[in-house]
């Protein structure tokens, strides 16, 4: 848990990769395998069916300390189910990610969560004499936020997606996007 | 009107669709139904001795005809059986298409007699894998199987049909070509190189006074061997073949330095460390190769092509990075340098680098002493002759340690497709089985396995395939009743510590045992008694023939670089050590 929080603060060493993929069975499994056969390293991951029929969109965060990020996506997409890669710049993608807790909030001290929850604009969605589950939805930072402070009061269970991100409405975004679909012969140096 | 035929006569029906000829396999439960109607079909059916041989016989196949050899055996320990080929398959970009038998759709998950995760085990050592999940599937997995490891940089696939599939009708179709490559989005190898790329190639090899081209198995998998013949002379540039490169430019060619690497000879291990620009067609980098990444070829400019993007900048950075076809980018390249040429550049002086290598070359011939009277053989003199005595075209299979790198050092590579080797995995137990598929792609050609006799006790069973299947080869054992390479490091690293190298002088007897495989065994002692018996199996064509050469065990394999260490520290043959200095 707290390495996550360590890692959530940082955006410099990671990357996320937006990964189109044909819906297929095992197809998690091939690039969850390839991720660990190669040595590579996720951080986080997530995974829905997308926008055309057929086809997943995984969104992965990967730090790329180790491995430089081309040959991650280079070897990403020989999986022949992998269609296209997207490098996502956080400065110029949206992400989101939602995080839900089961955290203490006693009688002296319910009033502060739920305060807590009200400034972050997060929900309350379940309620027990002396607990209460708690959800946020928003950007992965202001989550890592989130989870400082409610740590404060006594996170019982904590469970965050990882999260998913979109390029910005903007034109370079845009461009970005579909440049970065491997088209393998751009001479770029690997 | 469509025909409704059941999921196996669909499965046979595709392969004959593929044009496959041959098929190695090894039938058992849940495989069964396929092997009915296989009686009917054209396919020949190679009934091995173990599915590792049906693999790695797929492979040798492969190797010499260019055709993706075909493996099909049941599930469980059968297809676990296949994992070691498959993986072989992959480091060395074999096409390859396994088969394998599945438990019912209903069963799976249920750990069902002789069910295994096929495809989870798989995945990692196929190009791809596919669990077909119904019977109408079927023919589309097959056309998808066979054009994913033929096309792009070639590998094994493995399609895993579960029996109810096999037995279930279907109304039978075969997809189009378009069909396919619909069904593969995701699947589009770049066969063409980018013509500015190829443009700045030809400028660099241009203005180049050191090159050396480094060419590997690409050149084979392209069939590119007549394209870089005319490069290489276009540009008067010498030529490094590595182990999985060997025949693919000929070893009596004078521009010609053979193979570099750990085991190369110091000529082509030097060239490349001194040249100014690596032209690179078709190989990978290998740690083999390059020992130690960060002092190799420490001054060299890099022409990188590969159809593989991933192997651009894995290991080395390339300065002129071409994703292609071999074959077609050095066509290319080829066409370039002569507009250049007609357009009035003049290449480069290489020579003054010519007469350097040239020099080396005549100074570090690959070299042994010969053996005292009534001592043990020496193996490269067995190998030695074995190549004075081949007839044209043989084909050469090994296994992999000592005895491999002999081969790859003493036998002269002419031909393309006459060399079949493990390179990548390294697998001991490889060159019967690969020879006798290699036997079955060209049954014109003599085909010799050159095994030690580490690999020979891994797979020797397979000579009763062999036999009983009427594909005859010929094994040239090396017995020195060591795993020898084991024992070589030992020697130079370990303090000469033999710790469980050494397999027993005494048993088995190798001469009983091909025998009673249907083979003719020959022993052989001394040096007078090799060139004799290498003829006399030359002579025989209608069974296999095994001759044991005993040979020292104290025999190193030189040049070597150790491990880890720089391509500049060759250790020489001991009787070259003296001259060491010429080549810094």
């Amino acid at each position: 848990m707290t390495t996550i929080n360590q890692y959530g603060g940082q955006t410099l060493n990671h990357h996320i990769l937006s990964v189109l993929v044909q819906n297929r069975p095992g197809v998690l499994a091939r690039v969850a395998g390839l991720f660990a056969r190669r040595g590579y390293n996720i951080f986080s991951l997530a995974v829905a069916p997308a926008e055309d029929e057929g086809m997943s969109r995984i969104t992965i965060v990967v730090d790329v300390e180790s491995t430089p990020l081309e040959q991650i996506t280079k070897q990403l997409f020989k999986l022949i189910d992998v269609v296209k890669i997207s490098e996502l710049d956080p400065r110029r993608s949206v992400e989101r990610e939602l995080l839900i807790a089961t955290v203490k909030a006693p009688d002296e001290q319910r009033a502060k969560v739920v305060e807590l929850v009200n400034i972050f604009e997060g929900k309350i969605i379940a309620v027990a004499e002396s607990v209460l589950t708690v959800s946020l939805e928003g950007h992965p930072d202001k989550l890592d936020d989130f989870e400082d402070l409610l740590d404060g009061y006594g996170i019982v269970e904590l469970q965050r997606t990882g999260r998913v991100a979109l390029p910005k409405l903007d034109r370079g975004a845009r461009l970005r996007a579909v440049n970065q679909t491997p088209t393998p012969n751009t001479g770029k140096a690997g | 009107m469509a025909e409704r035929i059941t999921g196996a006569e669909a499965l046979i029906r595709a392969l004959e669709h593929e044009d496959v000829e041959l098929i190695f396999g090894y039938p058992g439960g849940c495989i069964l139904p396929a092997y009915d109607p296989l009686m009917d079909s054209s396919i020949r059916h190679i009934l091995v001795r173990h599915e590792q041989g049906a693999g790695h016989m797929a492979e040798g196949y492969a190797h010499v005809s260019g055709k993706p050899g075909v493996a099909m055996v049941t599930s469980g320990p059968a297809a676990t059986n296949l994992v070691t080929p498959l993986m072989d398959a992959y480091m060395d970009s074999v096409p390859m298409v396994a088969i394998t038998g599945q438990v019912a759709t209903n069963a799976i998950g249920t750990d069902a007699f002789q069910e295994c995760d096929t495809v989870g085990i798989t995945r990692s050592c196929t190009k791809h894998n596919e669990l077909v999940m119904s019977a109408d599937d079927i023919p589309m997995a097959v056309r998808q199987a066979f054009h994913i490891a033929t096309t792009g940089r070639p590998g094994p696939t493995l399609i895993d049909v579960p029996k109810d599939c096999l037995q279930n009708e279907m109304e039978w179709y075969w997809p189009t070509d378009q069909e396919v490559l619909d069904s593969l989005p995701g699947y589009r190898p770049n066969v063409k190189g980018h013509p500015r790329m190829i443009k700045e190639a030809a400028r660099v090899i241009m203005g180049s006074e050191r090159p050396i081209i480094y060419a590997g198995g690409g050149i084979l998998k392209s069939r590119a061997a007549e394209a870089l013949r005319e490069l290489a002379e276009l540009i008067d540039s010498y030529v490094v073949t590595t182990l999985m490169a060997r025949g693919a430019f000929p070893d009596n060619h004078p521009l010609c330095l053979g193979m570099p690497g750990m085991h190369g000879n110091a000529t082509a291990v030097t060239a490349m460390q001194k040249a100014d620009l690596l032209i690179t067609l078709g190989a990978r980098f290998d740690d083999r190769i390059t020992g130690k990444v960060d002092a190799f070829a420490p001054e060299a400019k890099i022409i990188h092509v590969d159809i593989d993007p991933a192997e651009q900048g894995k290991v080395r950075r390339p300065d002129v990075p071409i994703v292609g076809d071999a074959k077609y980018v050095i066509e290319e390249i080829i066409s370039e340098i002569k507009a250049m040429i007609a357009a009035g550049t003049v290449q480069a002086d290489t020579s003054a680098w010519k007469s350097k290598v040239s020099g080396w070359r005549e100074q570090f011939p690959m070299t042994y002493e010969q053996s005292e009277p009534g001592a043990a053989l020496k193996p490269q003199y067995c190998i030695e002759e074995l190549n004075r005595l081949a007839k044209p075209h043989t084909i050469v299979a090994s296994g992999v340690g000592q005895h491999q790198m002999y081969t790859s050092q003493f036998f002269e590579f002419d031909e393309p497709y006459t060399w079949v080797n493990s390179g990548g995995l390294g697998t001991m137990g490889f060159s019967i089985p690969a020879a006798i598929g290699a036997k079955a792609a060209k049954p014109e050609c003599d085909v010799w396995a050159v095994d030690g006799d580490g690999c020979f006790q891994m797979t020797a069973q397979e000579l009763v395939t062999s036999t009983v299947e009427g594909l005859p080869i010929k094994v040239a054992l090396l017995n020195n009743s060591y795993l020898g390479m084991v024992r070589q490091w030992q020697e130079m690293f370990y303090d000469e510590r033999y710790s469980e190298v050494y397999l027993n002088a005494k048993v088995p007897d190798f001469v009983m045992w091909a025998e009673s495989m249907g083979c003719v065994g020959i022993l052989v002692e001394s040096p007078e008694e090799v060139g004799p018996a290498i003829e006399k199996a030359n002579s025989i064509t209608d069974r296999s023939v095994v001759i044991e050469f005993r040979t020292d065990a104290s025999e190193l394999v030189f040049p070597m670089v150790p491990a880890g260490a720089s391509n500049d520290e060759l250790i020489l043959h001991p009787t070259q050590q003296d001259r060491a200095e010429a080549l810094k």
